[in-house]
């Protein structure tokens, strides 16, 4: 038998990162991800890495800043309100080009919220991670395999984009326990010899900084990080189901896309005419990918996007979708979780539409 | 005991807080992917952790799993009164319930009848028979092995396989009152048969 | 020959012109620890970490690898150097509101936790480059762009010690407070930093030093003027050292 075992998602992140070759963990606690810094205080010394409970998230991030910028591949791991703490130093990390891993569990908010399943953080991770004009790399699993296989993959992406990478998912994932393989995963180490602060030895001295006064120098600066993030979109994943002949597209990702995929399976069993679209990547979003279908298929008229928050991810839909089919947002704030009978209705209710209402021409 | 390619089961456990319902949850999710099969457990996420009831959702399937939360379940298992208040409406049309018939009292299962219409009902003394064994809080496995008894999804050596992977650490002296209540939950059902 | 030996040019320190102002401490205590990461042979596995403020530009001078941290984060940054490269030599560069404001939190633990860095801390009791607001370390009466009628204890408090609270600190190994305002402090200040990157190198623990400089601009001071003031500061902030324990 491979090596096939119950876990949670936090677990699986934990043992995700250790397998992408994490060498240090810096954290601090917050519900619901406290397994994964308890996970890495056993796990790291053992390797020969390094962990640290930092006294706040502040701190936690700047720690992963030091040691990223020593060549080593660092995380820390918080949910929503601790993510808004170390919000500046994401900002410092992409300015910098410094790679390393943030795995955000997200909780209920705005303020401190509470302690349930949300997706409320999609447009920090998405759009502003930090102050200034900088983005994440974006992974969003829905699976406990995913978010195993996604955080071991993250590392490798990190560094090469020289860009932090997050890991967005919410508490039931985290919380769920799965069936998961923890096979071992081709994650690609790549050199760092030739930036890393390692001691002026033999070579110039390195300065890793953000501050440029000089206006043009700050504005080629902003424009490599932009080239940087259009290089991203090779690295764009998503799931879906489609046979070309839908008329509806469901849209979602994390927990809320694998509820809605029962939906749709189970409408589709029944001759329905739905598909199904899960971005993985939340940034760079699946844009070409999403807008392209509704190139290819003419009988496609709406896609209903679903989100665990009030309504964020359904921007990044419109924008990819550009006018080539009715966006229809069905949210449902925390602690409103939809059963896969309740999404059911929302599909159906969206069918009606196309059967009995004359589409646009 | 080899179930059809698309054998799926979808089980809602329910009880008070300390009735264990987390670990026979756990348990019977574990067992089900030491047999090969896909699995999820979804303890009840929120504030509903604290005080009042205590459920969570095991899936086992033999394809991928794709929601983790159901609203009508195939199998409830219920342990107290509350819960079998909350999560009785939602069971499926002809589902099965098993219930502790030591804290849900059989006039109220008898008042739901025309709701209850189409179910499979098991009424089993789970307090009584983890009592007589001389362990009052294995009603939980009690039940596992009532469940087990009349799913037979894998073979009964995973439960005791799984068993053996949850007590690691300082509890493998549990293992054999556990296994004592497992069977009590089975024999109990088989007794009932024979009646 | 002789010429030689009574001046050398550190070889850590990058031949430029400093920015900074006319009277400023920092040129000095750059080159003080310039000449220390030499003569321990350091340069070579040294990373610095530049903070925000007047030294921000610490870079531009010194000739060792260093990195930016935000304001206030030099420790924790060093605390994931020094815990993911042992082997490598770190040491921040603060001034007072970068240490002991904005990151008095990571200051402390970082002090608490005995990571294995040296901290240096300039404290001129003003916000220099956003042009001499109060810090924690302003003096009662003191004039600043925020306390336009000096501080006054019972509105802004009292001047913050920090060499007083390290010197508490079991995770500390060496905290000193000294001043460059006269030949023989600028010889006691090389040996304080000395020891404070020995600490670290025999791994004693968490070391802090503690310089109290003169900013003629924001004390609006000519610099001979502010260079004497530095010793009235000392009656309130007394130098020496706190706690050595090696």
């Amino acid at each position: 038998m491979t090596n096939r075992v119950l876990i949670k998602g936090v677990e699986a992140v934990a043992l995700g990162a250790l397998e992408g070759g994490c060498d240090c963990y810096f954290g601090y606690p917050i519900t619901p991800q406290n397994e994964i810094p308890e996970i890495m205080s056993v796990e790291l010394p053992k390797r020969g890495g390094a962990f640290v409970q930092a006294e706040s998230e502040t701190s936690a991030i700047n720690m992963v800043l030091g040691a990223s910028a020593v060549g080593k591949r660092a995380m820390t791991s918080s949910s929503s309100p601790g993510i808004s703490l170390m919000s500046e130093g994401f900002s410092y990390l992409i300015a910098l080009e410094l790679p390393c891993v943030i795995v955000n569990v997200m909780r209920g908010g705005p303020g401190l919220g509470g302690i349930e399943a949300s997706q409320g953080d999609y447009f920090q991770a998405v759009k502003a991670p930090g102050h200034g004009d900088g983005r994440f790399l974006v992974l969003a699993p829905a699976s406990c395999q995913e978010a195993y296989e996604l955080t071991a993959k993250a590392f490798e992406l990190a560094d090469r984009y020289r860009n932090p990478v997050m890991i967005l998912m919410d508490a039931i994932l985290g919380q769920m326990k799965e069936s998961t393989v923890l096979k071992k995963l081709n994650i690609k180490s790549i050199t760092k010899d030739d930036w890393a602060l390692t001691g002026a030895k033999g070579r110039e001295a390195r300065i890793i900084k953000s501050l440029f006064l000089d206006s043009a120098e700050l504005a080629e600066r902003n424009l490599k990080l932009k080239k940087k993030y259009e290089q991203m979109e090779k690295e764009v994943r998503f799931e879906s189901i489609l046979d070309g002949n839908e008329e509806v597209l469901v849209c979602a990702f994390g927990s809320m896309g694998r509820i809605a995929k029962e939906s749709v399976l189970k409408l589709r069993e029944k001759g329905y005419r739905v598909g199904y679209f899960r971005p993985i990547t939340l940034f760079p979003f699946p844009k070409k990918a999403l807008s392209s279908i509704f190139e290819k298929n003419n009988s496609l008229k709406q896609i209903l996007v679903l989100e665990l928050n009030c309504g964020q991810m359904v921007e990044d839909v419109m924008i990819s979708v550009c006018g080539k089919a009715e966006v229809i947002s069905k949210f449902y704030p925390p602690s409103v979780l939809p059963f896969p009978e309740d999404i059911e209705r929302e599909i159906k209710k969206c069918l009606r539409k196309v059967y009995f209402v004359s589409p646009k021409v | 005991m080899k179930k059809a390619k698309n054998y799926k089961i979808e089980i809602i456990f329910s009880g008070f807080g300390g009735q264990g319902i987390l670990f026979a949850g756990n348990l019977f999710a574990l067992a089900g992917v030491l047999a090969g099969y896909h699995a999820t457990f979804l303890p009840v996420y929120g504030p509903e952790m604290r005080g009042g009831t205590c459920n969570c959702t095991t899936i086992i399937s033999q394809t991928e799993i794709a929601s983790p939360v159901v609203k009508e379940p195939d199998v409830l298992v219920l342990l107290n009164l509350p819960s079998y208040l909350k999560f009785m409406p939602r069971l499926k049309k002809k589902g099965l319930a098993i219930l502790n018939l030591d804290l849900i009292p059989e006039e109220v299962i008898l008042k739901d009848d025309k709701l209850n219409q189409g179910k499979r009902i098991l009424k089993i003394p789970m307090n009584s028979l983890s009592e007589n064994i001389g362990y009052p809080q294995l009603a939980n496995i009690v039940a596992i092995g009532a469940l087990w008894a009349t799913l037979k999804p894998f073979d009964k050596k995973y439960i005791e396989e799984a068993l053996k992977k949850m007590l690691k650490g300082g509890k493998e002296g549990l293992l054999a009152p556990n296994l004592e209540a497992f069977k009590a939950g089975i024999e109990f059902l088989a007794k009932e048969k024979t009646k | 020959m002789l010429k030689e030996s009574l001046f050398r040019f550190p070889k850590s320190l990058k031949r430029t012109n400093f920015h900074y102002c006319p009277g400023c401490h920092h040129s000095l205590v750059h080159r003080i620890l310039c000449e220390v990461i030499d003569e321990l042979n350091l340069r070579e596995r040294t990373i610095g970490i530049a903070s925000i403020g007047c030294a921000c530009f610490i870079y531009n001078y010194i000739d060792v690898d260093m990195v930016e941290a935000p304001h206030g984060r030099s420790c924790s940054a060093g605390t994931g150097i020094k815990r993911a490269r042992p082997d490598l030599i770190v040491f921040t560069y603060q001034g007072d509101g970068d240490f002991a404001a904005i990151g008095l939190g990571d200051s402390l633990h970082a002090a608490s936790r005995s990571e294995r860095i040296t901290a240096i801390m300039i404290n001129n009791t003003v916000y220099g480059m956003t042009g001499g607001q109060a810090s924690p370390t302003t003096v009662i009466g003191q004039k600043t762009t925020t306390t336009p009628f000096g501080r006054k204890p019972e509105e802004q408090g009292y001047p913050l010690k920090v060499v007083e609270i390290l010197s508490n600190f079991e995770g500390v190994a060496y905290a000193a407070r000294v001043a460059v305002n006269n030949p023989k402090r600028v010889m006691e200040t090389k040996k304080a930093i000395t020891k404070a990157f020995l600490a670290q190198l025999e791994d004693k623990g968490f070391a802090y030093v503690e310089v109290l400089s003169a900013c003629p601009i924001n004390w609006k001071m000519d610099p001979v003027s502010a260079t004497k003031y530095v010793d009235k500061l000392t009656e309130i902030f007394p130098l020496g050292v706190f706690r050595e324990t090696f």
